[in-house]
């Protein structure tokens, strides 16, 4: 499924919209050097961080797309980043729990 | 005396600092904004720390050996020294905690070890900006035993800090002073946090480029401008 199927589905925002990539797995984590290592590859990313190292992990991990939930709001500086790093970055007032139900049915 | 201070600089070493973060532009822009005290606080490293004090020895700065710690929790710590020798001890320990995964420089940025004349002399490959295995609980334990004090960083962030992880600075911690961010001003801190009133509370740039080093604003009252008056009052004053 594609990130901006995902994003019809599951009533998401954007926040920076980048390339429509494909979404594979689901991953939630709020502890950055975790994401980083443990993250799949592929995975929509499911996240209260809103820094602007969410861009850099995602990047490195290779994350199809980050919903920032629980209406937490992010950085300008991380939307800067992820226009410069071609991130898709979602938002949500849900919580992780509630949305992972969903995207479970889904993926 | 007053004297004023910036305990919160990073160099090129620090993916996420400019390239100008270079000793001797450091140790002038410091000179010319009025500083008496400056800490060099690079992510998990002292990599630039000797050649930041050489660039410095011509002129009335001290520049005492910092670290900005990342604990396993995800939060950030300013680490001061009194010597250069306590400082390697902390890093040797540090060392099998300090994370593994490699640097993408097109991603997080350098990480440039540079010389006294400002000259490139290696790379760091593994990424400093991440979290070491160990927590702050076990790396209090040991910074009690050295001649240096730890600082929760930025308490006022909404991330990497003591409070936005933790939800407080828990009071088993022996902690002596925190530090807030150019974002706010002391009283604003107590007002958002109240339970910091208790601490010790320095203002620090967090400088990733030179134009936010900070002027002669921010003084500490120490009876001389030496990293060992500085660590000193920083651990042992309470109010």
């Amino acid at each position: 499924m594609l990130v901006s199927e995902l994003k019809e589905k599951l009533g998401l925002e954007y926040v920076h919209q980048a390339s429509d990539v494909q979404v594979s797995d689901c991953y939630i984590g709020d502890m950055l050097s975790v994401v980083m290592s443990n993250a799949p590859e592929g995975a929509v990313w499911l996240t209260v961080q809103t820094n602007i190292n969410i861009t850099a992990v995602s990047v490195l991990a290779g994350i199809a797309c980050v919903v920032v939930v629980e209406g937490m709001e992010p950085d300008v500086n991380t939307v800067l980043k992820a226009k410069e790093q071609d991130v898709n970055i979602l938002k949500t007032e849900k919580s992780a729990y509630s949305l992972a139900k969903e995207i479970s049915k889904l993926l | 005396m007053k004297y004023f201070c910036d305990l919160h600089i990073h160099t090129a070493l620090s993916p996420c600092a400019d390239a100008d973060m270079t000793p001797n532009n450091i140790v002038n822009m410091a000179s010319l904004c009025g500083l008496d005290i400056i800490a060099v606080c690079d992510h998990n490293s002292i990599g630039n720390v000797e050649a930041t004090i050489a660039a410095a020895r011509h002129l009335p700065l001290c520049v005492v050996p910092g670290m900005e710690l990342e604990t396993s929790e995800e939060v950030h710590f300013v680490c001061l020294f009194e010597t250069l020798e306590a400082a390697r001890e902390f890093d040797l320990w540090l060392t099998p905690y300090k994370p593994t995964v490699k640097n993408r420089p097109d991603i997080f940025g350098e990480q440039q070890y540079l010389n006294e004349n400002d000259e490139l002399v290696g790379y760091e490959e593994n990424l400093l900006v991440s979290a070491c295995g160990v927590s702050i609980y076990d790396v209090k334990k040991k910074i009690d035993t050295l001649p240096a004090v730890i600082i929760p960083a930025h308490i006022d962030r909404d991330s990497y800090s003591i409070i936005s992880n933790l939800g407080f600075v828990p009071d088993d911690l022996g902690f002596t002073t925190v530090e807030i961010s150019s974002n706010i001003s002391v009283e604003e801190a107590i007002e958002r946090f109240p339970h910091i009133e208790a601490y010790n509370i320095i203002t620090d740039s967090d400088s990733h480029y030179l134009g936010t080093i900070y002027e002669r604003e921010n003084p500490i009252e120490l009876i001389a401008p030496t990293a060992k008056e500085l660590v000193r009052t920083l651990k042992y004053t309470c109010k």
